[in-house]
């Protein structure tokens, strides 16, 4: 037997969950219903009408947002309901556990993201004049999204009414988030440059960065016990 | 010289005592079995010993030559094996060994791979989905990942459940492989059993 480093262990547990993932289809299936659904009832709604690039900035994140949360938490979930947490947590330290379930809810959401693009462009009829700002608001903003939802989730899988309470304990926590990239999201559908988004750039860097880490420092705390 | 000390060991839920003053001193070579009746406290001892629940009072400490472990560092030589725990069932058995053997730091290599599920009864189908296995197998399985980090802590909570005859004796000579260098803990109300421990430590309900 030989030494496994720390990303090889990483990769094991992503490697793990996208494989389930594949075979039961659970979080996938949940996310791209709920995005199709939404997308389809926001164009009927709009029907004819231009709404602005802030309204559509708006709308864009609200559709990843709660496409997002319908699906991120099963990624701890799951472990508890089906008890295989307790073996996961003698296996391997915390940190592994984190980053391997946040590098799989970060290709939930990057999978999300590509569904929802194109068809929002197409069903919205409404389209980014910057790409370049569009995309860094996106990967920062899911980034974000992804770090958060998942210690959020390790919270929310250990209470009894898991799916309610993750939506309404992410809000609170997401909101300084979806503040910025919604900010970022409008200057882009506008045609605005990055000279406009500076602050929320570095507002959403800086987010990303503490919520990583102090979810890396408090993982432990709350997911072994 | 691997040590499992618990020294005035209690746990209390709200004003429920589950167990209290529990006193334990294994080392490598030795074995014990916690019985009593259902909802005496052995599987929350058992899950105290371990790391996963605080105790109210007392402490449990691990140490190797004098020297104390952390979690981090006694939970990559302790195995645990239950019936209530599961393993990731849409995965086949060879997936799942893989796994663990991956996360555990451990590479295993298909020799190896053959020699545990042989071990465990379950040659021949490593390549079938935990899903579709009886209870029996299910557990079966659990021992073959409890085997791959070659454990110096061994817990097991109800030895016997769900296994057949065959399975029972696995599960002896599982014990008997590895007695000598290891710290076994089994927790079980079935008599038979407490001859797999060198002692017995006797919860009240």
């Amino acid at each position: 037997m030989e030494s496994v480093n720390w990303t090889a262990k990483v990769l094991a547990v992503t490697g793990k969950d996208i494989t389930s993932e594949f075979r039961t289809r659970f979080a996938v299936n949940a996310i791209v219903m709920f995005a199709l659904v939404t997308l389809t009832v926001v164009s009927f709604a709009l029907g004819v009408l231009s709404p602005s690039g802030e309204i559509m900035a708006a709308m864009f994140w609200i559709i990843l947002f709660f496409a997002a949360m319908s699906g991120l938490a099963q990624t701890f979930i799951k472990e508890e309901e089906s008890g295989t947490a307790l073996i996961l947590k003698l296996s391997c330290p915390g940190t592994i556990i984190f980053f391997g379930k946040f590098l799989f809810n970060l290709l939930l959401l990057i999978v999300l993201a590509v569904l929802i693009v194109p068809l929002f462009i197409v069903l919205l009829n409404s389209s980014a004049e910057n790409w370049a700002v569009f995309i860094i608001g996106l990967l920062l903003g899911i980034i974000g999204l992804a770090g958060a939802t998942t210690i959020i989730a390790a919270i929310v899988s250990k209470a009894s009414i898991k799916g309610a309470l993750f939506t309404v304990l992410s809000f609170p926590i997401l909101m300084p988030l979806l503040a910025a990239v919604i900010e970022i999201t409008k200057t882009a559908f506008i045609g605005g440059t990055f000279g406009d988004i500076s602050a929320p750039i570095q507002m959403l860097i800086a987010y990303d960065v503490v919520m990583i880490t102090l979810s890396v420092m408090l993982f432990d705390f709350v997911w072994r016990y | 010289m691997l040590k499992l000390e618990t020294k005035k060991l209690a746990k209390y839920f709200g004003r429920r005592k589950v167990f209290e003053n529990i006193d334990i001193c294994l080392r490598a070579g030795q074995s014990l079995a916690l019985v009593g009746c259902n909802g005496s406290g052995k599987t929350t001892l058992l899950k105290t010993i371990i790391g996963l629940i605080y105790p109210s009072k007392g402490e449990v400490t691990y140490s190797e030559n004098g020297q104390k472990l952390e979690f981090g560092q006694y939970r990559d030589s302790l195995s645990f094996v239950a019936p209530y725990f599961s393993l990731y069932e849409p995965l086949t058995a060879t997936e799942n060994l893989r796994f663990f053997a991956k996360v555990c730091g451990c590479k295993l290599m298909l020799e190896k791979l053959n020699e545990l599920l042989s071990q465990v009864g379950l040659d021949g189908r490593g390549d079938d989905s935990v899903s579709s296995y009886s209870t029996g197998m299910k557990q079966r399985l659990k021992y073959a990942v409890a085997l791959l980090k070659k454990p110096k802590i061994l817990l097991i909570d109800e030895p016997g459940t769900n296994l057949d005859e065959s399975g029972k004796e696995m599960v002896v000579n599982i014990l008997d492989s590895i007695r000598k260098e290891s710290i076994i803990i089994i927790a079980t109300n079935e008599p038979k059993e407490y001859e797999l421990a060198d002692g017995i430590c006797q919860l009240d309900s």
